[in-house]
């Protein structure tokens, strides 16, 4: 098998070549049905992060997964991945709808987190409400509680990114990711 | 922390660094960064402290993003030619090869790529050490893999430059890449660094992977097949993203399941 290259910090000055106009509006916004995914991204003094970056593959409201390209140039067409950065505050949005189950499982959105002074990306889930699966559930509930959306008033969801201490997200390793 | 570091009198100096480096060194090498590194002191703050739970992947962590050439434009792999002058420094090619852990290639997926200018300056606010600004470069590029993994930038050798680790600290001369698989879980953001550059012993980001012939996968190899005559100086490197865990079959079938 060939060894895998190592990941690299992100950095901090990558935002003129990986956000892009309209990376975190995988609907535009106003779209009926749409919703707002936001949160803060925080580090372990409990600050914002100011220079991370997020990710987002998802499906759509009916549990399919798009394999269609237009992420990067947005056609219209729902893609199912987006791409925002932290702004001076730490805060991130998307503007998307809410996943369906994908083949009967629960509905949560995949999250990629990087930012300056993290050496390498990491994955998270974050739920919708109500929804849990075996490997949520096998999980204690302080760690459960981190990979769960909040309704907020305004119909949004909030996801905060705690990346160390209190109330510390829950990261996922993949089975084939390390060696 | 912070105010330890914001403070002249009191920031590491090299030799400081190089001590914690061979200390966290002397623990098994690991072929990927260790988050928790504290020689690089941003990420003091930012590493979780807990191990990563282990997860089958599901759903749409079973699918990359799909790119197309409706998202990026065959000349954005040349970062030489956006302006109306040529660009100052080394031109250079950069090419390789992108498969995953099974050896397959990675075709038609979407490969970026960020960098400072010859004078080590990037073209972002926040870069404001006294080196000159390019008017000729902005030292981005994106292009598509081609149908056996391949890729290839134009670009210019970028320059090291200083950062405020610790006292006198200068990042080694890097290209910054990132890369998608067939699936979300082969995600790779990383750098490539190259050959006989004596800054990379001494740089904390570098090693923090601490298994050397890890480290070696990062530097570049000139290449004087990639070299043209009169044109750029050549260099390949090759990259490996993890395994993905759906078959072919599965991928293909995917959104129907």
């Amino acid at each position: 098998m060939p060894e895998l290259t190592p990941g690299q910090t992100v950095g901090p000055f990558f935002h003129d070549a990986l956000p892009y106009a309209g990376g975190g509006e995988l609907v535009p916004p106003g779209t009926p049905d749409g919703v707002r995914l936001h949160g803060t991204v925080y580090d372990g003094a409990g600050d914002p992060v100011p220079d991370a970056l997020l990710e987002l593959r998802q499906a759509d409201a009916q549990g399919r997964v798009p394999r269609i390209e237009g992420s990067i140039r947005r056609t219209g067409a729902f893609t199912g991945w987006g791409r925002a950065a932290t702004d001076a505050d730490g805060r991130y949005t998307f503007t998307t709808i809410e996943p369906g189950g994908v083949a009967g499982g629960a509905s949560f959105f995949a999250l990629t987190v990087f930012a300056r002074g993290l050496l390498d990306r990491l994955f998270t889930r974050a739920y919708l409400p109500g929804e849990s699966d075996g490997f949520l559930a096998a999980l204690p509930e302080a760690e459960r509680d981190t990979l769960q959306v909040v309704r907020e008033d305004d119909g949004s969801v909030r996801f905060d990114v705690r990346l160390q201490g209190e109330g510390e997200t829950v990261f996922i390793q993949f089975p084939r990711q390390r060696g | 922390m912070s105010s330890v570091v914001n403070t002249v009198a009191d920031l590491a100096g090299q030799g400081d660094i190089d001590r914690e480096i061979a200390r966290a060194q002397r623990q098994p090498g690991t072929a990927q960064p260790r988050l928790d590194f504290p020689p690089y002191r941003s990420s003091l703050l930012r590493h979780p402290t807990q191990a990563p739970r282990h997860a089958d992947p599901e759903g749409a962590e079973l699918v990359g993003p799909v790119f197309g050439h409706t998202d990026v434009d065959p000349v954005e792999a040349d970062l030489t030619v956006h302006h109306a002058g040529e660009p100052i420094g080394e031109r250079m090619v950069v090419a390789g090869r992108v498969i995953d852990g099974d050896g397959r290639p990675v075709r038609r997926q979407l490969v970026e790529i960020w960098q400072a200018n010859a004078g080590g300056r990037y073209a972002h606010q926040g870069d404001q050490h006294p080196a000159a600004l390019d008017p000729h470069f902005t030292g981005v590029g994106r292009c598509l893999t081609d149908d056996e993994g391949g890729y290839r930038f134009t670009t210019i050798r970028p320059g090291p430059y200083p950062w405020r680790n610790h006292h006198n600290a200068w990042r080694p001369a890097h290209i910054h890449f990132s890369l998608f698989g067939s699936e979300f879980t082969q995600r790779l953001v990383t750098q490539v660094y190259f050959p006989g550059d004596p800054l990379l012993p001494l740089d904390p980001i570098y090693q923090s992977i601490t298994d050397p012939a890890a480290r070696d996968r990062l530097v570049a190899t000139y290449d004087h097949d990639l070299t043209t005559h009169e044109w750029a100086t050549g260099y390949r490197w090759d990259v490996v993203l993890s395994g993905a865990h759906a078959t072919p079959l599965e991928q293909e079938d995917g959104d129907d399941a």
